[in-house]
């Protein structure tokens, strides 16, 4: 058997990564350890959130999956923070954990040139620094011209209940217990991680009258910019909201040593952001009660996994079975809870992802890329779009093109691989809007605008969709002008509907894109004075963009400043032993890091502008020798 | 790279110009925002402007601005050069007014860098000037922070914090928006913050301009017509301070007649066309000729005759020196009054003689009040000094004033929020700190949250 491209593990990244490849006419394969979890959900039963939310929206303007695959399983979506500003709004979905996978194996299986094999790999085939195939359990051999890790929290992962330490992945899966030996013989640097998820919770042995609803939003939502709606805003499901009580933190406090964490059986560095119930209790001793939510995990009763059960967000432990059973059943409505799934503490094989290509390719072995998990992230959403950046670059790498590498004023998707290729990580990496220096041209709602043209450009993106891009560009742009060319004059009756809607009167006449800067003036307030024939997204679109004009342009000027240095690349073979004027422990860190710009040597920690200035002096001079 | 330096290209303290360079293709949109004289946006390149460098309508000195455009210049981009002729102050507030209008102090050996990137200086040369680069990672980037004194550095942490925490917490309600328990950072909520901190940043700054006080000395000229006895009152001074009298060629091209110390602040009391040489001489030349010196001090005294009606001449110099920090000394108090007081009413007015052993001390005391000496004294400890110091603190209360601005006009926290990182990063600046993950980690220290 062979392969053009070869992708290892079927969950968030695997599925974009051989969806990317086969929609771009290479030969692919997907080696998954078992079917029935590609594109599983084994954590929370949501997708989104701040920062997230517009991955997934740029996933789907590349040509991704992700977007149009959760507007198929919405069980309940909202639109956070629309009081706080444009730039850090993002959509966040309940999603039906069975609808979810099954739709994306539906998919997986309908895409031309897309083969899927169950197996677990454990050796890579390499020569010369290039990968040739890999070797299954089984001692098959399967060759390929491109290899893509997704392998999430396979390697060599451990489950954790307490004292209990069992040698498997999620829901009792077989690990790959020797490729990640593999790898580090080869040179890779390995980093022991650790994950964690809450217990899972029969809905019907909960009482909800104790605990406070939590809806969706009463208008539509899709993440995908197909607006394909698959929901009924009214028959959206609830979520519930309770808290810890006294009696759990003392629990906790009295069994602490039972923990598999604070027992000290852990060896892998968890996330910050992700903190277990106890580590809350212990380092936030001053907080009465922690909020939980009471998210369920999907509407087919029938399901032998997810049906009727309840996650409990905010409640992830490494605690035993019993003080687990005894601290559930000290929350509000769960006297008689019945656990469905303990939770339980995960630890994997991850490599450092400073020795990633900003096209996730490895320095070390050619055509290897990685994706996901593996390269020290967390979350479904990170996992997706680092498989398709992936899956892109594979195939344009094959295709003798140059890859993909998003700047970090271009998508947080960019902001991602950037930090974890220059910065490295200590413990798995969230995406949060703070890390976006230029969250505000990073929005929810122009992420079609910045990266449709790159999705049509690789192929991914069809001429009809591409079609209906340009002609949302175009009315933008007449939207535009419209609101350019029409002025309004203080007569009395004007000047009466504006104190109405409380803004100041005018002295002078003024047009309506100027009148639109005021932050009290809505679009929907224009429609007084003209016909604006526009769909929602067109005018939302124009109303940011008017609005906050001001630090759009700010924030493009910060960039093109970044830009500069970006642009200046530095040439892969360059020798900093030579460059005798730079600072030690930059030299020490440009050496290992080797970044392929002077925007990205400038970001690691370490090196200071003077040896930036330095390296600059030191190209151009090269440059001039050559 | 094309953002715009700016630096004193003239070692500082010698000679009687100094110039000031800037280099980078919004140069001459910087100089003709405090310019006064022709717009230099429009002048051909290569050519040489008389005019006056006014801020808030204060005129700060009298220049000759160089205007050479891209790319025949020593960088190959637009660079404007201003003479100057205030003397040492002058040209750091200079250089200081550029900084606030968009320009970015120059590092050492920045403008032969760009010169040697931009193709204009030979290779051979190319050494040297990573050296000159080089200078500055080895010993210069810790200079600064070194100089900053222990009090300093804990005030500037201590406002920077603040502001880390204030966004730390707009942005956990960003990106935790469903955490009830974390109280909701609101625009009144940050108001007040960045009220406060607009308070103590704008006392720091005036903290360490008092300190360029105590550094350099109060230049003082003593201006009057003949025979009212300006230098009774100079020689007065003097002798009350048995202050050592010499003469000192100051850093600035002025010479300074008398240096007297007032509770450990010099007063440099500036030569008006030759006091000490012949009391003739004053006599000769006039009024005139000392009302240029006017401009560049930082205390006039006036002193009239208490025993004479005013003149056409007095008159005039009271006019002319209204807009400015001065006293009117009325002289002679020893005598009969017959000056009409009244006409005096909305000035600073001491009464004086020379004649009586402490006939000279309500000008000093005055003096003392006027400058703050008494507190200046015992707030030695906290200030910034340097010109690049300052600039970064002015910048950083610009963009917290911006902050006020935007929540006045009930602008998103997310756009607020922009000024106040402005204002977080340059407070870093200052004290040598660049560190981008600083707010996230801080944001996991102080809430709790996660699934």
């Amino acid at each position: 058997m062979e392969y053009e491209i070869i992708v290892i593990g079927g969950g968030h990244a695997g599925c974009e990564a051989s969806l990317a490849a086969a929609r771009k006419n290479h030969k692919t394969l997907l080696i998954t350890g078992n079917i029935k979890n590609i594109a599983d959900m084994p954590c929370n039963p949501s997708i989104g959130g701040p920062a997230k939310g517009i991955i997934v929206r740029e996933i789907d303007a590349l040509g991704g999956e992700m977007a149009k695959n959760a507007d198929k399983a919405i069980l309940q979506i909202k639109l956070l923070n629309t009081k706080k500003g444009p730039a850090v709004q993002a959509l966040r979905a309940q999603v039906d954990k069975v609808d979810y996978p099954r739709e994306m194996l539906k998919t997986l299986k309908n895409t031309k040139n897309l083969d899927i094999l169950e197996g677990i790999v454990e050796h890579l085939i390499i020569e010369e620094n290039k990968i040739k195939g890999v070797i299954l359990e089984n001692g098959k051999e399967i060759k390929t011209e491109a290899l893509i890790l997704t392998t999430g929290t396979y390697l060599k992962s451990t489950i954790l209940i307490g004292s209990e330490k069992k040698s498997e992945g999620p829901h009792g899966e077989k690990p790959s217990k020797y490729l990640s030996d593999d790898l580090r013989k080869l040179g890779f640097t390995i980093l022991r991680l650790k994950t964690g998820t809450p217990p899972r919770l029969d809905k019907n042995t909960i009482d909800f009258t104790e605990t406070t609803e939590e809806t969706g939003d009463n208008i539509y939502h899709t993440f995908s910019f197909d607006n394909k709606k698959n929901y009924d805003i009214e028959s959206q499901v609830k979520c519930h909201l309770i808290y810890t009580t006294k009696e759990t933190h003392e629990i906790i406090k009295k069994n602490l040593e039972k923990s598999s964490m604070y027992g000290g059986y852990v060896e892998g560095v968890g996330p910050r952001y992700c903190p277990s119930i106890e580590d809350k209790v212990v380092r936030f001793s001053d907080k009465e009660r922690h909020q939980l939510f009471l998210e369920p995990e999907s509407i087919d009763s029938t399901s032998k996994d997810y049906g009727n059960t309840i996650y409990i967000q905010g409640f992830s432990t490494s605690m035993p079975y019993d003080v687990q059973e005894k601290m559930l059943k000290s929350l509000p409505g769960m006297k008689n809870v019945k656990i469905l799934k303990y939770a339980y503490a995960i630890e994997y094989d991850a490599i450092d992802p400073r020795q990633l290509k900003p096209s996730l390719e490895t320095k070390k072995i050619e055509n290897l890329f990685t994706a996901g998990q593996i390269n020290g992230t967390s979350g479904y959403e990170e996992a997706a779009g680092q498989g398709l950046i992936a899956g892109i670059n594979a195939s344009l790498k094959l295709e003798n093109k140059e890859p993909l590498i998003l700047k970090r004023n271009e998508a947080y998707i960019g902001v991602l691989i950037d930090d974890l290729i220059t910065k490295g990580i200590k413990d798995p990496y969230r995406m949060l809007t703070s890390r976006a220096e230029y969250r505000l041209l990073l929005r929810n709602d122009n992420a079609d605008i910045r990266l449709t043209e790159y999705g049509y450009k690789i192929g991914l993106i069809k001429e009809d969709r591409y079609d209906l891009f340009k002609k949302k560009q175009q009315k933008i742009e007449k939207l535009f002008k419209l609101l350019k060319e029409n002025k309004i004059t203080p007569t009395k009756e004007t000047n009466k509907y504006l104190k109405q809607i409380n803004t100041s009167i005018l002295k002078d006449s003024i047009t309506l894109y100027d009148l639109l800067k005021r932050p009290e003036v809505k679009i929907e307030h224009l429609t007084y004075f003209i016909d604006i024939p526009f769909n929602e997204e067109e005018k939302e679109y124009a109303e940011i963009n008017i609005r906050y004009e001001g630090y759009i342009k700010k924030a493009n000027h910060d960039v093109e400043k970044m830009l500069q240095l970006e642009n200046k690349k530095i040439p892969e073979n360059i020798n900093y032993q030579k460059i005798k004027n730079l600072a030690s422990e930059a030299r020490e860190k440009l050496e290992k890091i080797r970044p392929t710009s002077l925007g990205q040597a400038s970001r690691i920690s370490g090196v200071n502008p003077a040896d930036i200035g330095v390296l600059m002096v030191y190209l151009k001079r090269n440059e001039k020798n050559d | 790279m094309d953002d715009t330096i700016v630096a004193i290209s003239t070692a500082l303290g010698v000679g009687a110009i100094s110039i000031v360079r800037m280099s980078g293709n919004n140069c001459i949109e910087i100089a003709n925002k405090v310019f006064k004289g022709t717009d230099l946006t429009k002048v051909d390149s290569h050519t040489i402007h008389y005019g006056k460098i006014v801020v808030d309508e204060e005129i700060i000195d009298e220049v000759l601005v160089t205007i050479m455009k891209s790319p025949k210049t020593y960088t190959t981009e637009n660079i404007v050069e201003i003479n100057c002729h205030g003397g040492i102050s002058t040209t750091k507030k200079i250089v200081e007014i550029l900084l606030l209008n968009g320009a970015r102090l120059a590092e050492k050996g920045e403008f032969t860098k760009r010169a040697f990137l931009n193709g204009r200086i030979d290779l051979t040369q190319s050494e040297a000037v990573m050296d000159l680069i080089e200078s500055k990672t080895n010993k210069e980037r810790n200079l600064a922070i070194n100089n900053l004194q222990g009090n300093l550095l804990k005030k500037i942490e201590k406002l920077r914090n603040e502001i880390k925490d204030l966004i730390s917490h707009i942005e956990v309600n960003i990106d935790y928006p469903e955490y009830y328990d974390i109280e909701i950072m609101t625009e009144e909520k940050t108001k007040k913050i960045v009220e406060k901190q607009i308070k103590e940043l704008k006392e720091l700054i005036k903290e360490s301009e008092d300190h360029e006080i105590i550094k350099t000395g109060i230049k003082t000229i003593i201006i009057g017509r003949p025979n009212v006895g300006k230098s009774s009152i100079l020689n007065s001074l003097l002798e009350y301070e048995k202050a050592i009298v010499t003469d000192i060629e100051g850093t600035t091209r002025d010479i300074v007649e008398g240096n007297i110390s007032l509770e450990g602040i010099a007063l440099n009391i500036i030569d008006t066309a030759g006091i000490r040489k012949t009391e003739d001489k004053v006599e000769k030349i006039g009024v005139n000729k000392s009302l240029s010196l006017i401009e560049e001090a930082d205390l006039i005294l006036v002193v009239l005759n208490g025993n004479e009606k005013l003149t056409k001449e007095d008159k005039e110099i009271i006019e002319k020196t209204k807009e400015k920090t001065s006293i009117i000394v009325i002289n002679k108090n020893d005598l009969p009054k017959n000056i009409e007081t009244e006409k005096l009413s909305n000035r600073i007015t001491i009464e004086t003689n020379t004649t009586t052993a402490n006939g000279i001390n309500p000008l000093k005391e005055k003096i003392k009040e006027l400058f703050n000496l008494d507190k200046i004294e015992s707030k030695k400890n906290t200030y910034l000094t340097n010109t690049r110091q300052i600039s970064l603190a002015k910048k950083s209360l610009k963009s917290l004033e911006e902050a006020k601005k935007s929540l006045e006009k009930e602008e998103v926290l997310d756009m607020v929020e922009i000024d106040l990182k402005e204002a977080f990063d340059n407070l870093g600046k200052i004290i040598g700190i660049d560190y981008s993950d600083e707010i996230i980690d801080n944001l996991f220290q102080n809430f709790c949250v996660g699934k």
